[in-house]
């Protein structure tokens, strides 16, 4: 058996109770499905006082429909999700990503909410407990070198989430519940650029929802990610790309969004020259360079960087294409 | 940190027995069936949520125990590999996985033949494709798969035969 911590299990059934258990008690996490956090328990990455599950609270686990869009409860299971039929037929690429994820069982309990605060990934990082004191652990936990890059003070674990870059491309926002209040931020809000921190949410916020915006539901799009089996494994690249064009196929509208490349997921800027154009075949290579020059892999997988960089790109490349018909 | 242990009172209901329990707040739902009720069928091959070993149905869908937190399955119906044959009759994704070899070595066989009764349940009549995507999170070191996915074609049919559900 492995190392698991004695902590204190919260079990909530309200937003507020919730938010209450976790500031009330000393070193409390959250754990929605757990499939990423009693991992990282059962390694003791994460050596939770008390532990505050989130399975129990009803508030956050329906998918509803209004005027304004689709809002999604971070409690919603990804198999739920990729099954709602208002996902598949206007937010496709949702879709796409709910369904890549790990294999199918992880997706009958894993939440929207857990992947879209899924911790950063490393191959120094996301390992038992003696192989990580073997290596004098990391600058990310405990250590205080960087394997992947020595001389520096930055740690570049890759946010590996797939969900992610397909709600960017839909300019997903979340709902953060903190102390006393509710905001609605921008999902890319969410993130910072930094493998050690790369979430914006203070200590004790809990995102309760995901609102995709109705004047984007229906632009096609797509998700596709390279991973080194067919199932189970995390992307070693993943690519949302959205394109709305008009019936002569010119480009009115175009987002691409990327994981597992950097630590956060990121929206590709500086393609806003292929609106009002046709895709040509010189353009979706420029948009492959563009993708390629933007994705910053570094040796945090078994897979070597220049691949992940080659394979993002041409994925980018051929999504794009495939959807401009 | 304290050497006390924090404890739950469990009530949930395994292969139709109800069960109440104090577990501690730490206790995996894997270790809870093995070391606490002696249902050693459910097997553990990982860390961690990797290979499907320990797939059981927590109210009718297919969930890894050992990621499982034993104290968050209050009220919960839990199905383990034990629960399949009815007085000594196999069932028939059980006798599947014998007619078809599905199994060599048999430690991976309790978890897809889980994963596989969640999948039936839900879908009788699956195609190839569907039963690979049900699958897809267990991991077999033997087979290679063909047979495995064989088998519960066999079991699909063997139900489409007699009219018969997956067992309960
Ligand atoms: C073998 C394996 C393979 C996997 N492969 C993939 C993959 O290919 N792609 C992928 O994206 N994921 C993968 N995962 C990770 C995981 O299954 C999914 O990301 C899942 O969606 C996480 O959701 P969860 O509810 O289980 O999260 P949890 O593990 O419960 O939580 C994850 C993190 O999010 C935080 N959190 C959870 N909910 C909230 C909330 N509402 N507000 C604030 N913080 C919150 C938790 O504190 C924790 O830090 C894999 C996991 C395993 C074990
Ligand atoms: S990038 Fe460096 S600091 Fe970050 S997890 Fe990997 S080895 Fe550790
Ligand atoms: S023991 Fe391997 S997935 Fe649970
Ligand atoms: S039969 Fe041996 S692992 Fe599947």
């Amino acid at each position: 058996m492995e190392f698991m911590p004695n902590f204190q299990l919260h079990r909530p059934e309200t937003i507020e109770e919730a938010l209450e258990a976790r500031m009330d008690n000393d070193e409390a996490l959250y754990v929605a499905g757990g499939t990423d956090m009693l991992v990282n328990v059962r390694r003791g990455i994460e050596q939770p006082k008390n532990l505050v599950d989130l399975s129990a609270i009803h508030g956050m686990k329906s998918i509803t429909l209004n005027s304004e869009g689709l809002h999604i409860g971070a409690g919603v299971t990804l198999k739920e999700l990729h099954g709602h039929e208002a996902v598949v037929k206007n937010y496709t690429a949702i879709s796409h990503s709910a369904k890549a994820v790990a294999g199918s069982t992880h997706q009958m309990y894993g939440t929207v909410g857990g992947n879209l605060c899924l911790d950063t990934r490393c191959l120094f990082y996301n390992q038992s407990e003696w192989w990580r004191q073997s290596n004098d652990y990391c600058l990310k936990e405990r250590g205080d070198t960087c394997h992947v890059a020595p001389g520096g003070k930055r740690c570049f674990a890759a946010f590996s989430g797939d969900m992610a870059p397909s709600m960017l491309v839909y300019e997903a926002e979340v709902d953060i519940a903190g102390e006393g209040s509710i905001k609605r931020v921008p999902l890319k809000n969410l993130y910072n650029n930094d493998g050690l921190d790369h979430l914006t949410l203070k200590p004790g916020e809990l995102v309760t929802a995901v609102h995709l915006p109705q004047e984007l539901a229906g632009d096609q799009s797509a998700y596709e990610k390279a991973r080194i089996r067919g199932s189970i494994d995390f992307p070693l690249a993943g690519v949302a790309v959205r394109l709305r064009k008009s019936v002569d196929g010119t480009i009115e509208d175009l987002a691409i969004a990327l994981t597992a490349v950097n630590p956060y997921p990121q929206i590709v800027s500086g393609l806003e020259g292929l609106i009002g154009t046709k895709l040509s075949e010189e353009s979706a290579m420029q948009v492959r360079d563009t993708v390629r020059k933007q994705a910053k892999p570094m040796r945090t997988t078994t897979v070597a960087p220049w691949y992940r960089r080659r394979v993002i790109g041409a994925i980018a490349k051929r999504l794009l294409e495939e959807l401009a018909g | 940190m304290s050497k006390k242990n924090h404890k739950t009172l469990l009530h949930c209901t395994v292969n139709g027995r109800e069960h109440d329990d104090v577990v501690d707040d730490n206790t995996l739902l894997v270790d809870y069936l093995r070391e606490s009720l002696g249902l050693t069928g459910t097997k553990i091959g990982c860390d961690g949520g990797e290979c499907g070993c320990c797939t059981v149905l927590v109210d009718g869908q297919p969930r890894h125990a050992c990621l499982t937190l034993a104290a968050t399955c209050t009220d919960k119906d839990i199905v383990t590999i034990e629960a399949l044959e009815v007085q000594g009759r196999l069932s028939a994704l059980q006798r599947g996985f014998h007619e078809k070899l599905g199994a060599q070595c048999g430690f991976c066989t309790p978890g897809m033949i889980m994963a596989a009764e969640g999948l039936l349940r839900e879908n009788p009549d699956p195609s190839e494709e569907d039963i690979r995507q049900g699958l897809a999170a267990n991991i077999c070191r033997c087979t290679g798969y063909v047979k495995i996915i064989e088998s519960v074609q066999y079991a699909a049919a063997e139900l489409k035969r007699t009219g018969k559900e997956v067992a309960a």
